[in-house]
């Protein structure tokens, strides 16, 4: 049972990393705790569940296009809610405020036009029969998560450490002033940013609904409570602290429900938030005075 | 004078009028949510009161005098309920009202009518408690105290004997099914192996499910809303939950929604029922047919308790012999009545006496079905 409920807690945790990368993303370019992020995870979700059901599309077609939508959604509204705050100055508090104040609109106008209705993607879009690997049991969706979790780490590290982009993108979030002085694009960096965490939220949107078949309007809120947790213990803006804080965090609540109380896994969960930041206010894996992305 | 003339004349003219109405016909009130966000259940109430209206008035009570239906909408709000009553007893001087929907506005309304000495009969009000108001109050409705034994003895009659509960520890709701069903289940002497709860906004059930899984338990009873009932279904499949494990849900199962959700994964899972549509007794068969006919529609469990509702209300005021609030409660008392709902009598509680009509359904192809 140990083993089954170890690997029921890793293919959580890679859920929860999946959910998180794009949001520490955001966070250390655009140093803004963008909270319509939840809704770009709703979206990416919905946008995919018309395309298999309503227009027959194949998961494999419709996962990288609800992707691109919910990315192109976070564009809009980053442009829309953020642009003119970052172009004046405004204070962190007013930005976190703003998109506050902006996902509870989205979420109330998505509930009161598809209806609060839990919804599933259609059943038989992938091998739904899960398989058996040496006694333990997983499905496709979960290896799928997984797999995406990891594959996603490595392209965004490659991204940020690799190639010029990246580096224009790290100027940007050490001190956008002077990056904007050495004639990068600011602009169009936050764009670009704004598309490639949109585009996370949405894939991750599809494969945790095709996971769990639960679809609905406020299944990003439920998951941001949980995203929250993932980036500040991984270090807000670390891609691979989010993948290690999100495994653990997964490992750790399914360890409490299986062996301690199912009542006190969020309990528990969140207590850790708590100690991690006493004992490193930056985060597991973060350093005190250091920006990074 | 000529003007104090007119209005003796006229008040005169309205006497003779109000008794002759009184001698055709009994006043009876009823107070559900025609309004609001929980008007389908009032709506599917007067439905079901309109239609036995129709068959009671086909031949009449008391010798042939009509009943007078007057019904008032609730909105789902307590003062409106208990203004609703103060009209139906002070103005339409009615001798019973049917109603109100729901429990908490039956603890408002309750109080008002036993006070003025009028019965009130309850159709679709499962809260404890209801009847506990005074001896005017009445229902028909089963709680769900009465219907999850059933549900158990079923499991029980197929050999279930150890059983691992799961529940929903976050709403009202979930928590009191889950009280009722670990009652039910210690009463019944099954051996509850394990008990795990989540919360009623998680999708993840893996660790509670695998460790009821290493227990193999011979049932699971899930009490929760539709949502996260069809998620533990859903998990369970994937976990490698068969059909050797009898999944039991309490009343947010009994929803079609559980079927539209988890589909296939749903199959198998049993829960009891206070009434369902398929049920072959001819009773219930004219009933579905004649609901059919009148409203192009399906009943659905709140038209079939208020259909036989205000059938026993008929047939209490025939036995009571007069259009009278006092003999007619006390002929209530004495109901035996057979119904769409299956036999019926009060306890001395005034609550109903037989579970006799509780189905057990079960989950076939995403439907419900009366399980075999």
């Amino acid at each position: 049972m140990l083993a089954q409920q170890l690997v029921n807690g890793v293919l959580l945790g890679a859920g929860y990393a999946l959910f998180a990368l794009g949001f520490t993303l955001m966070f250390g370019v655009l140093r803004v705790i963008n909270l319509t992020y939840g809704f770009y995870f709703s979206a990416g979700a919905f946008v995919a569940l018309f395309l298999t059901r309503d227009f027959g599309f194949s998961i494999w077609t419709a996962l990288p296009l609800a992707a691109m939508a919910a990315g192109a959604m976070a564009v809009v509204l980053d442009w829309l809610l953020l642009a003119r705050l970052r172009r004046r100055g405004a204070p962190e508090l007013a930005s976190l405020m703003v998109t506050l104040g902006g996902v509870l609109a989205l979420y109330a106008a998505s509930t009161a036009i598809l209806g609060p209705d839990i919804r599933r993607l259609p059943p038989g879009l992938i091998a739904g029969a899960p398989f058996e690997l040496f006694g333990l049991r997983v499905t496709m969706a979960q290896l799928l998560i997984l797999l995406a979790s990891l594959v996603l780490v490595g392209a965004l590290v490659w991204l940020l450490h690799g190639t010029r982009l990246g580096l224009a993108i790290r100027a940007m979030a050490e001190k956008p002033d002077a990056a904007g002085l050495m004639g990068i694009d600011t602009g169009r960096i936050a764009a670009l940013v704004s598309f490639v965490s949109g585009c996370l939220a949405g894939a991750g949107g599809v494969l945790i609904g095709l996971n769990f078949n639960a679809i609905h309007p406020y299944m990003g809120e439920t998951m941001m409570l949980r995203g929250f947790v993932v980036v500040i213990v991984g270090g807000l803006g670390d891609i691979r602290g989010a993948l290690i804080a999100g495994l653990a965090l997964g490992v750790v609540e399914v360890l409490t429900a299986g062996y301690v109380d199912s009542g006190l896994k969020e309990a528990v969960a969140f207590a850790i938030l708590v100690a991690v930041l006493w004992t490193r206010p930056s985060g597991l894996f973060g350093r005190p005075e250091m920006r990074r992305a | 004078m000529m003007r104090r003339c007119f209005v003796a004349f006229a008040a005169v003219l309205a006497f003779a009028a109000g008794s002759a109405w009184a001698q055709d016909a009994v006043p009876v009130g009823a107070i559900e949510i025609l309004s609001g966000p929980n008007a389908a259940y009032g709506t599917a109430i007067r439905a079901g009161l309109d239609l036995a209206l129709d068959e009671i008035n086909a031949t009449g009570v008391l010798g042939g005098r009509k009943i007078a239906l007057t019904v008032e909408d609730s909105a789902g709000n307590k003062d409106q309920a208990i203004n609703a009553a103060r009209k139906l007893i002070g103005r339409d001087r009615v001798i019973a009202i049917i109603g109100p929907t729901l429990s908490n506005e039956m603890f408002a309304v309750g109080p008002v009518t036993n006070e003025r000495k009028v019965p009130i009969v309850g159709t679709s009000t499962t809260a404890r408690g209801i009847t506990d108001i005074g001896p005017y109050v009445f229902r028909t409705s089963l709680p769900e105290s009465d219907v999850i034994p059933v549900t158990l003895k079923k499991a029980m009659s197929r050999g279930v004997k150890t059983i691992a509960l799961l529940y929903a520890n976050d709403d009202a709701f979930s928590k009191s099914g889950f009280d009722v069903m670990k009652a039910a289940a210690e009463k019944a002497g099954l051996n509850i192996v394990a008990i795990e709860s989540f919360g009623s906004k998680d999708t993840d059930f893996s660790a509670q499910l695998t460790k009821i899984k290493a227990l193999r338990p011979d049932a699971v009873g899930i009490s929760a809303l539709v949502e996260p009932t069809s998620g533990v279904l859903l998990q369970a499949h994937q976990l490698g939950f068969g059909r050797e494990t009898l999944f039991i849900g309490g009343n947010g199962a009994n929803s079609p929604k559980l079927g539209e959700i988890a589909g296939a994964a749903a199959d198998g899972l049993i829960v009891g029922s206070p009434w369902f549509i398929g049920k072959p007794d001819p009773a219930n068969q004219t009933f579905v047919a004649d609901f059919r006919k009148k409203y192009n529609k399906d009943p659905d469990q709140f038209a079939a308790q208020s259909y036989d509702a205000l059938r026993i209300v008929a047939a209490a005021i025939d036995r009571a012999g007069a259009a009278d609030p006092g003999k007619l409660r006390d002929a209530l008392t004495q109901t035996k009545f057979s119904g769409v709902m299956g036999p019926f009598a009060f306890t001395a509680g005034r609550d109903p006496a037989s579970t006799e009509g509780v189905v057990v359904l079960e989950m076939q192809g995403g439907k419900f079905a009366i399980a075999p």
